[in-house]
């Protein structure tokens, strides 16, 4: 026992919410988990926390990089970066989703431990150093978010969401496991070392370029980036609201640190050819987030375009390739994590006479009849449109800093072109907010959980200007991680 | 007080006030009291300390002054970089001169959710003052941007009935043309490594580029000055937004594009602004004859000053580019004045429209039986409008002409009809409104300005007049600054030689020398214009040529000292 903990030290905080999430799975079943939902939501954002916790000490005490499980698993200043990221939404989004299913008396334990389980299979997709690790991680956390889509069984627009997620994902996994066949195939190894090792001698063979596009075409399925973005508008209206807030956030980073470990690490040498696709699914993603969601009426709807165009603008950051790149990537991914859970923190507040409601005209008024949601959801607006003083601004500025220098002018011109029509619609919910007359009241109250999260990220959204240093040095040493030389 | 960082206490301080209003609790009528009485200190505050930097400053030095730098964002080389000269200087105070102006005038007439139109109008000065005086590209663009939110909801809470459009337009307009400006100073710091403003001014940047950078640059100031095609935003802009907004709109907003001109194109770019000055030129007089035209029609006050605002902001454009030492400073002074008198025009639309809540010229007429002293305040600032010399429009129109004829004969021309179509509709719009019979049955009660709206206007009747009088206060402020940015555009044209060290005279001697038959040989500059002598470096090299030479024995001053004497050029010193 003594010989194998070094060996699975780096893996700790995995190791630990994959034993916690099933000591609260059997303590749910077997225990009184139907009657004291609540406990169960509380135990396992706290589990959450203290994952991330162990995330934050493990590499503090490993040093630059740590491997695991024979190279399989990798602990590094990127992977810790991002986990604290996914288990810090996971955790937020599974707390205050506690009230909502509450009211819905949809509050079952099930719940938080799918959550757990789905950000395990996260933080695994985030450490992973091979194949294999990849398609784990990913295959754990798809099939807990597609039950948790579904989550509300007894209501048709949630079945349908899981079922609907579930097709598409299966497809895209397999357009993963081709991908990744076809590249052991003609590299000959699974490990993302190896491959690199092999593919940096010289040009890499077509079928290893076929396998790379496959691999990026299920990879930009979970960012839900176009053109494999069809089913996130209808995913994200018809899952429970509390499951689309989380879906808008923890996995969508999760996906991201995949993309960048694989394009990074085993493909960094292929940059000419795999650029040219990510500037093409990035140019796709803005434009389709913009204008397609300008006709929206349905407020997750149209978060969920504005979660495609946001994926495009950090793509453009991924599509410079280099550490620049990757940073504004990792910028434009925390400041989009502030953002969204601030905004979602209202969408689930949305509320008439107890009845929860998702319709954009439902805010009519709210400058009046609750001015300092209207105020946060107001600055949260901006933000994602990216006008200064906010957050969002500097999240756009980092990517398209790193697109100019890169001589990607097309990309950055098309980026603030499309990020000008994007401001329509973001401008359209404060405009319902603050220039509509009130037609039915939203209900005052709240909730603590929520209010804490509201203003925490508002001060995030209004203030990142004032301290903007401590983000942009993590993401940096994040970056500098995944690119030694 | 010597060591206080001025700049950022005259930016911030209306944002503290906003951030005490914020918390301003209780019942409605208190917190509205409170919110104003605040929101009115704060500004005049913000006023009296923005006067310290017009105190502090010195017009003998083009340098920037009052600096204040420290870190933001160390790895991009971004910086928190403040400082004025003669040119960004005098718009400051303009914007802390407008701001109280517009929060007394909203007393009487914004009467819902005054908290937040308080918070939303402090906000906007910190954005505008820190606008002026932000030294650093991502600095600029933070505060130029940040200008939108606050007057986007200005426009759409407490304007008229097609706000919603009209804040639309205002917003997406002028977005869509700054973003391309960011690109552009994304792609500029690039190439020179470095997001500050005076460093970048020294740089030059390759010529296929600049003309690229300038089309980005002219997106987002041409939709902002407004240009004509794109001054569209502007009429439903101003009709639709409550007096204090137009008042700001007009007044320093539209500013700020002409300022980005004078800031980046002209200094940074020389060879595409040279190359593009015709369409610069095409495109202001179009709006001045065109835009008066427009403004003949109008049967809305407000639209028919806001057309004027397109026409007026033509001559800027215009002296922005003619790039004579009159024309710039004229094109400056144009836009101070500009700032003042049609801020105080909507003001006056906005008295008559609290009175009888309509804007129609036709529903008015014989004011000046019920209201003799609006009448009176109406026609000081109709014949500042119209350019009536002894006041402010006078002096800006005149030396922009003056210089633009220097430049370009035609431009000048065509130009000058712009100052008899606007005298045409303001006279007809004063006559219209305020001579004639008092016939309408509602307006025979009307009421003459109170006692708030004198003091409203009192100041900037003051300022009208003192500018017109004795621009002088004005212009030597400026004067250093606009000399060195012209010479420095000329310099880097290569149509005077780059100033040579002292001891490199011999070869720097011939070249140079044509500089000073040139001042001799100009046409006497009429008085009121003297002071901008050292033009003569402006005239291209090959016209001094076939002048017979003067002696230069000095040479070690290539650039012969204009009879100002001590604003000698500092080519190189930025």
């Amino acid at each position: 026992m003594s010989g194998a903990l070094p060996v699975m030290a780096p893996a700790l905080p995995e190791i630990f919410l994959a034993v916690a999430a099933m000591a609260v799975l059997m303590l749910g079943v077997f225990g009184k988990g139907e009657e004291h939902p609540r406990l169960f939501f509380y135990m396992g954002a706290i589990l959450l926390v203290l994952a991330g916790g162990l995330a934050y000490l493990v590499t503090l005490k490993g040093g630059v990089a740590a491997h695991a499980f024979d190279g399989l698993f990798v602990q590094d200043g990127f992977a810790r970066f991002m986990k604290l990221m996914v288990l810090g939404a996971s955790a937020f989004t599974l707390a205050m989703a506690r009230a909502w299913f509450e009211r819905e008396k949809l509050a079952r334990f099930e719940y938080p431990v799918l959550v757990m389980f789905a950000a395990l299979g996260m933080c695994v997709m985030i450490s992973a150093n091979d194949l294999m690790a990849l398609y784990m991680g990913l295959e754990l956390q798809s099939l807990s978010l597609y039950v948790i889509a579904a989550y509300h069984r007894d209501n048709a627009r949630s079945t349908e969401a899981g079922l609907k997620y579930f097709m598409l994902g299966a497809l895209a996994s397999g357009l993963l496991l081709f991908g990744m066949s076809l590249v052991y195939g003609y590299a000959g190894a699974t490990g993302f070392e190896q491959i690199a090792k092999v593919l940096g001698h010289g040009h890499a063979p077509v079928g290893v370029q076929i396998g790379m596009a496959f691999i990026l075409a299920g990879l930009a399925f979970k960012v839900a980036a176009a053109p494999f973005h069809m089913w996130t508008p209808d995913v994200y209206e018809g899952a429970p609201t509390p499951v689309t807030a989380f879906f808008a956030i923890a996995p969508k980073i999760a996906a991201f640190a995949l993309i960048i470990r694989v394009l990074t690490g085993p493909f960094g040498d292929m940059l000419p050819q795999w650029q040219p696709i990510l500037v093409l699914i990035s140019i796709l993603s803005m434009t389709i987030g913009a204008f397609g969601a300008l006709g929206q009426t349905n407020i997750k709807r149209l978060m969920a375009y504005s979660s495609i165009g946001h994926a495009g603008y950090a793509l453009v950051g991924l599509a410079v390739g280099n550490q620049e790149g990757v940073t504004g990537v990792l910028v434009y991914l925390a400041i989009y994590l502030a953002m969204n859970m601030g905004a979602f923190a209202v969408i689930l507040a949305m509320r008439v006479k107890g009845r929860a409601v998702e319709g954009i005209d439902d805010l009519a008024g709210l400058a009046r009849t609750n001015p300092l949601m209207a105020l946060a959801m107001a600055l949260f607006m901006f933000s994602m449109a990216g006008i200064p003083p906010l957050a969002g601004f500097f999240g756009k500025l980092y990517v398209f800093l790193a697109a100019v220098h890169a001589g990607l002018y097309t990309l950055a011109i098309l980026g603030v072109l499309t990020s000008a029509v994007a401001a329509f619609y973001y401008l359209r919910i404060v405009k319902v907010m603050y220039f509509d007359e009130p037609v039915e009241a939203l209900d005052k109250a709240i909730g603590r959980t929520m209010s804490v999260v509201l203003t925490v990220s508002t001060i995030v959204v209004a203030f990142f200007f004032l301290v903007p240093m401590p983000v942009l040095r993590l993401s940096e040493a994040a970056a500098k991680t995944l690119f030694p030389h | 007080m010597n060591n206080w960082p001025l700049l950022s206490l005259v930016t911030f301080l209306p944002l503290a006030g906003a951030a005490f209003i914020m918390f301003v609790r209780g019942d409605d009528k208190v917190v509205a009291a409170n919110a104003r009485h605040v929101a009115l200190l704060t500004s005049l505050g913000t006023f009296l300390l923005s006067l310290g930097i017009w105190i502090k400053f010195d017009p003998t030095t083009p340098d920037f002054q009052l600096v204040e730098k420290a870190n933001w964002l160390p790895q991009l080389n971004i910086t928190y970089h403040m400082g004025v000269d003669g040119i960004s200087m005098l718009f400051v105070i303009l914007s802390t001169f407008l701001t109280p102006i517009c929060i007394l005038q909203s007393f009487g007439s914004i009467e819902k959710r005054v908290k937040e139109y308080m918070v939303a109008f402090l906000v906007l000065e910190t954005m505008m003052v820190g606008m002026f005086c932000a030294l650093d590209f991502v600095l600029f663009y933070f505060f130029f941007e940040g200008v939108l939110i606050p007057m986007f909801l200005i426009i759409g809470i407490w304007g008229g009935p097609r706000r919603v459009y009209a804040a639309f337009k205002f917003f997406l307009y002028t977005l869509a043309g700054s973003v391309l400006m960011l690109v552009a100073m994304l792609a500029m710091s690039w190439h020179a490594g470095t997001f500050d403003i005076p460093t970048l001014m020294g740089i030059p940047f390759p010529v296929s580029m600049q003309y690229w950078l300038w089309l980005a640059f002219f997106a987002s100031f041409a939709v902002k000055v407004p240009m004509w095609p794109f001054h569209t935003w502007l009429p439903d802009a101003h009709v639709e937004a409550p007096t204090g907004g137009s008042v700001i709109l007009a007044g320093v907003l539209l500013k700020m594009g002409a300022y980005g001109f004078i800031r980046f194109s002209v200094p940074m770019l020389p060879e595409a602004t040279e190359y593009f000055t015709p369409l610069i030129y095409t495109l202001s007089i179009v709006a001045i004859i065109y835009t008066s035209l427009v403004a003949l029609a109008q049967e809305d006050m407000k639209k028919l000053i806001a057309y004027s605002s397109v026409a007026h902001m033509g001559f800027v454009t215009i002296g922005i580019f003619a790039m004579t030492p009159q024309a710039v400073e004229g094109a400056i002074f144009q836009m101070l004045s500009h700032g003042v008198v049609s801020g105080a025009l909507f003001l006056c639309v906005g008295v008559v429209y609290d009175r009888m809540h309509t804007r129609e010229i036709s529903r008015y007429g014989g004011l000046v039986h019920r209201m003799p002293r609006y009448a009176l305040v109406f026609m000081v600032f109709m014949l500042a409008a119209v350019g009536l010399p002894g006041t402010s429009g006078f002096v800006g129109e005149f030396l922009v002409l003056l210089g633009a004829f220097r430049a370009n004969t035609w431009v000048a021309l065509l130009a000058s009809t712009g100052v008899v179509l606007g005298a045409a509709y303001m006279l007809l719009l004063y006559r219209r409104v305020v001579f004639g019979k008092l016939v309408r049955e509602d307006l025979k009660n009307i009421l003459d300005l109170n006692m708030r709206e004198i003091v409203v206007f009192a100041p900037l009747i003051a300022v009208v007049l003192w500018m017109g009088i004795y621009p002088s206060s004005y212009l030597n402020v400026m004067h250093v600054s606009v000399d060195n940015l012209i010479l420095n555009h000329q310099t880097s044209l290569g149509k005077i030689p780059v100033q040579a060290p002292a001891q490199a005279a011999p070869e720097a001697a011939p070249p140079a020398a044509p500089a000073a038959p040139e001042a001799s040989g100009a046409p006497a500059a009429p008085a009121s214009a003297a002071e901008p002598q050292a033009l003569t470096p402006a005239q291209p090299a090959a016209e001094g040529a076939q002048q017979p030479p003067t002696p230069a024995p000095e040479a070690t001053t290539p650039v012969a000292a204009p009879p100002g004497g001590d604003s000698v050029p500092q080519a190189k010193q930025e």
